[in-house]
């Protein structure tokens, strides 16, 4: 590790919940003018996150303190080994780490609205992981390797091999951001509603640390969809703007549905154009040059 | 200021006869659209400031009241929305009804009317705002109330 490594960690650290903030208030802005309202503050996530760290720290159950640390700092692993470009197949379960936790969490405090919430998050990593691990094994086709540095390095984009597999992906941030119709474990903030899954017992700084979690996962998840070209970083990161963009859009013209569509859709659909993406790659046998 | 920036209210309806829950609920539609103030409806007492309260007390929800009231976190503030949930309005000698929300806990500000518009509510609850920074300036913290066993009218 040089001083450039250590610089590089130092502005993942302090950025991406900048990032992360100011994409959760164009979320909420962006919504709000969809549905005729001035919407609140861009910074509104900035000051409900002051807000809650100024409040009393009220727990069911001390444990809770714990599971919630635990889910920011592997939130922040996965995106550090991801800016440094590591292997991809580590990420992925460095990043179910975290999630686990939060559903630990969760389950630990008793109430039967977290426990709904939280085995319905359950639900949500039963569909997405096999997307994910698929997506890992497209990566490992065209470039031998799980390392990102291979995809990052490369001169052609990923994209232009694995459309199936990046329609799949844009589904999985879906889910991942819990924006409906995928919202049913936690329903996210902008929207005004009775129980909050998951998160239904958490309250000031405890929430505070999720949602500074939240801040870093939105970097993260827009991240992987930057892989698909990370070629040409300008071209990746518009990339992952529109997926974002297209997201907030879904969230809103969209209702909840049940979590056994979410399971039927990604265990047919999403697993199939998967398959068939990697069966592409693997009978032409092309490779990233 | 943090505070005044993002006030969280959570909804309890003791008792109301409806009329002034869906004037709090039209302050969040579109029209008031209370979210540019940074007001959320938040379903949850562990993450919400403002309690506000619609409707008068009766014995059965006493209870209920006071419990929701000690699991919100410090500092907090209760709003009593409706002439019910201020005085017990019109149905303030009925057998079972105790009175207004302030026979129970402590209420920090009061929005009169029968049923209030929703500009009213508003104000209230930026009214509220400033007594909610008051309470974080002087690290005031709500009493804890203490919940009985079944209450029975005094006169039953
Ligand atoms: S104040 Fe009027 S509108 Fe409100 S709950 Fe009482 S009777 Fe109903």
């Amino acid at each position: 590790m040089n001083t450039n490594d250590i610089l590089l960690a130092v502005l993942v650290l302090i950025g991406a919940p900048i990032i992360g903030c100011i994409a959760s208030g164009i979320d909420r802005k962006i919504t709000a003018r969809l549905q005729g309202r001035v919407g609140p503050p861009l910074l509104q996530p900035y000051y409900d996150v002051k807000k809650l760290l100024s409040k009393d720290n009220m727990v069911v159950n001390p444990s809770q303190n714990f599971y919630v640390v635990v889910y920011l700092v592997f939130i922040v692993l996965s995106l550090l080994m991801l800016v440094f470009k590591q292997d991809f197949l580590m990420i992925i379960f460095v990043y179910t780490v975290a999630s686990i936790a939060l559903i630990v969490g969760g389950m630990s405090t008793g109430s039967p609205y977290a426990r709904i919430g939280s085995s319905r998050e359950i639900m949500a990593i039963l569909s997405y992981e096999p997307v994910l691990i698929l997506y890992a094994l497209a990566i490992y086709l065209l470039t031998g390797t799980f390392k990102l540095s291979a995809v990052v390095d490369a001169s052609s984009p990923l994209l232009v091999y694995t459309p199936l597999i990046f329609i799949a992906m844009i589904v999985v941030l879906n889910i991942k951001l819990k924006k409906s119709p995928f919202d049913y474990s936690t329903s996210h903030h902008g929207h005004q509603e009775l129980v909050k899954g998951m998160t239904t017992e958490y309250g000031g700084p405890g929430f505070a640390t999720i949602e500074i979690a939240h801040f870093y996962e939105y970097v993260f998840l827009t991240g992987l969809i930057f892989l698909f070209w990370a070629s040409n970083p300008i071209i990746g990161v518009l990339l992952g703007i529109i997926a974002y963009l297209l997201i907030i859009v879904i969230d809103n013209i969209t209702a909840r549905v049940y979590w056994q569509w979410m399971l039927k859709l990604s265990w047919s659909v999403l697993l199939i154009i998967s398959i068939v993406n990697i069966a592409f790659l693997y009978v032409s046998g092309v490779q990233l040059a | 200021m943090s505070l005044a920036k993002s006030p969280w209210i959570i909804h309890v309806n003791v008792n109301s006869c409806n009329g002034c829950d869906i004037e709090v609920v039209a302050c969040l539609t579109p029209l008031y659209d209370a979210e540019r103030f940074g007001v959320l409806n938040i379903g949850t007492p562990k993450q919400a400031d403002i309690m506000v309260v619609t409707g008068s007390v009766n014995y059965k929800n006493v209870n209920v009241l006071k419990n929701l009231y000690n699991q919100i976190p410090d500092p907090k503030v209760v709003l009593a929305v409706g002439a019910c949930a201020s005085t017990g309005g019109i149905f303030h000698d009925c057998y079972n009804v105790v009175g207004g929300v302030d026979q129970v806990i402590p209420v920090d500000a009061y929005v009169p009317g029968c049923c209030p518009r929703p500009e009213a509510i508003l104000d209230g609850v930026v009214a509220a705002l400033s007594i909610l920074e008051n309470k974080k300036k002087g690290n005031i913290k709500g009493k804890e109330v203490k919940l009985k066993g079944n209450e029975v009218p005094s006169n039953a």
